[in-house]
């Protein structure tokens, strides 16, 4: 009796997440999905295009469009955007050209958030080269983790985008709880992830790509884990009425979902009240 | 019915409307249209939505109170990251395998062959392209040869890794001048390279031909620095070349092969009149290089070494590119100031 209860509180106190297919000690999950994208920082817009066909750019493109940010032009307060997990800074970059260009806005702030440096300075340096929000008051770039957010204040965004990057979190729950708590009333989480495909034929077609994507990824840049590690997270993160509901359970109202492409991604909304 | 699905034409109407245009449009033909109806609500009626959902109501699965929706979308996702994990042809057989269907070796040997022939100084396509090449025929015939000598069975028994650690590189700077250790450790300073860049062996799927591979891929340096042949193209083909006639490694062959096409002709010129032929010479009557304990020998005297193993030196690459730029340059002097007494005259 003793002993059961022992080897019990053993097992709790290493309390285990997936990586991958992998079962791992959760706090060894955010290391290894660090080196995963330690590994692809530099070549991850190759590797975004490789995996989606170059699809991504348009699904990319209708998130902002739908979102349509950008402080309208009567208004005199600057609106304070996030992006989580964007290193790279492609959705970043673009709601602030969305907001320039559609409404004049060149005064709504943008924090550019990622828990992996390597990512961070890729984001960077792609703003250095573009001429753009390199060094510019309205961008930070920061060092962050998704699921705390330290140096965020609460109530402080008027919009919180992801994009392909909440699956990567340890706690899924704790960064839509952390989405909440970051967010002014009134404000939006907008997350573009993967999901279930809705379409068989479409199914069938994704799982013989992703079954043939790892060799192509080894042979062509070398890194067999990291696109086997990416097929697979991509399998296990929930389908759109259980995010949705993920959503609505860290207090988010009206949420809603839109399927693009049959379902291989999902758009995400929820509204904090 | 079977005349109009034989009789498939388009029939041009004209418009009898306008005078400004007359335009000639395609009205598609009835029977097209009809058919085309006729099969999608076939088909709907038997695997629609519906018709699945009516199906799965007279099995009792559709509003079956009993159905564990949780586990049923759990063993859904287990299923499916089985299948993800289930895709290539054995289990690994080491550390870092990556097995692969011969028509994915096919593709790697093509992809990298074209790779390394247009960007040979990207080193992971070279090493790509040496494990595609590393057929076991090849592998096997070195095993023979390590498992007949005693250093070489020596070496599979024991399997020394080569790494700076391992050699202890620092240790090396304070060994006699003459020496293989002292003469292998100037030359990774002269070429600032370090014994830690070799990559480790994924294709290969025998576990004993991936050591022998790896143990061929990190001796390369020791090969450079007995030779004294410095990293520059030249000096890789001269060693590849090498190793072709001593070894038979098929992607060194190959590169000695094709590589010189890609240089300079004066390059070429001394690759085919001195390297090549020393190369081929050397590698052909020593003793096999696979089988020498490079970690046991770092304290034996260089001339000693070679003479052991029956190699002679060829005439110093460094050198003879240094001439050669030393009589550009003294040509370039002279005609520089003939030049200039020419403007001045």
């Amino acid at each position: 009796m003793i002993k059961s209860s022992f080897s019990k509180q053993a097992l709790r106190m290493v309390s285990t997440t997936h990586f991958g297919s992998k079962t791992v000690p959760v706090d060894q999950k955010a290391k290894l999905v660090g080196h995963v994208f330690s590994s692809v920082a530099s070549k991850y817009d190759l590797m975004n295009d490789i995996m989606s066909l170059g699809i991504h750019r348009l699904w990319k493109d209708h998130f902002i469009n739908k979102l349509d940010p950008g402080m309208r032009p009567g208004s005199n307060e600057p609106l304070n955007f996030l992006d989580v997990a964007g290193g790279s800074g492609d959705i970043a970059f673009g709601i602030l050209d969305y907001a320039k260009t559609k409404f004049g806005d060149i005064q709504s702030t943008m924090d550019v958030v990622d828990i992996n440096p390597d990512m961070l300075k890729e984001g960077e340096r792609r703003a250095l080269d573009q001429g753009r929000y390199f060094e510019d008051p309205r961008v930070r770039f920061m060092v962050q983790d998704g699921e705390n957010l330290d140096s965020i204040e609460s109530n402080s965004k008027d919009v919180y985008t992801v994009s392909f990057g909440i699956r990567n979190f340890t706690n899924i729950q704790r960064g839509l709880e952390t989405a909440h708590r970051v967010l002014k009333p009134g404000g939006i989480f907008y997350c573009l992830e993967f999901s279930k495909i809705e379409n068989p034929l479409m199914d069938m077609a994704y799982q013989q790509w992703a079954k043939a994507l790892p060799v192509f990824g080894s042979i062509v840049a070398n890194d067999y884990d990291s696109y086997q590690y990416l097929v697979e997270s991509i399998e296990r993160f929930p389908d759109q009425e259980t995010f949705k509901s993920m959503i609505q359970d860290a207090g988010f109202q009206a949420a809603g979902y839109e399927s693009l492409t049959s379902g291989i991604c999902a758009i995400h909304w929820g509204i904090k009240v | 019915m079977l005349r109009m699905f034989n009789t498939v034409t388009l029939k041009t109407v004209s418009c009898r409307s306008s005078n400004a245009m007359r335009m000639n449009f395609v009205q598609p033909n009835r029977g097209i249209v009809l058919a085309a109806a006729v099969t999608a609500t076939l088909v709907d009626l038997i695997g629609g939505r519906q018709a699945t959902m009516a199906n799965a109501m007279e099995r009792g699965e559709l509003h079956n109170k009993n159905v564990d929706y949780e586990t049923e979308k759990e063993e859904r996702m287990q299923r499916r990251i089985n299948s993800l994990k289930n895709t290539r042809p054995m289990t690994p057989n080491y550390e870092g395998h990556i097995p692969l269907y011969t028509t994915e070796k096919a593709l790697l040997f093509a992809i990298s062959g074209l790779r390394s022939f247009f960007h040979p100084e990207n080193g992971l396509n070279i090493v790509q392209l040496g494990e595609a090449t590393a057929w076991p025929i090849f592998l096997e015939s070195m095993k023979r040869t390590m498992l007949s000598d005693p250093t070489g069975r020596r070496i599979l028994r024991e399997r020394p890794n080569v790494t700076t650690q391992q050699l202890e590189m620092d240790h090396l700077a304070e060994y006699p001048k003459g020496s293989f250790g002292y003469q292998f450790y100037t030359w990774c300073k002269r070429e600032n390279v370090s014994p830690d860049t070799r990559a480790p062996v994924s294709y290969i799927d025998d576990p004993l031909h991936a050591y022998i591979f790896k143990r061929y891929r990190q001796c390369h340096d020791f090969y450079h620095a007995l030779n004294d042949m410095p990293i520059v193209i030249e000096g890789e083909i001269t060693v590849k070349a090498l190793e072709a006639a001593n070894m038979g490694v098929p992607m060194a062959t190959l590169g000695a092969i094709l590589a010189p096409l890609r240089l300079k002709p004066v390059q070429r010129k001394r690759l085919y009149d001195i390297y090549l032929p020393w190369a081929i010479r050397t590698g052909l009557t020593c003793k096999p290089l696979i089988n020498v304990y490079w970690e046991e020998v770092l304290s034996m005297d260089c001339n000693d070494l070679r003479k052991e193993l029956g190699i002679v030196l060829p005439p110093d690459l460094r050198n003879v590119r240094a001439e050669r730029k030393e009589k550009i340059r003294e040509l370039n002097l002279k005609y520089k100031k003939l030049k200039e007494e020419s403007t001045n005259l």
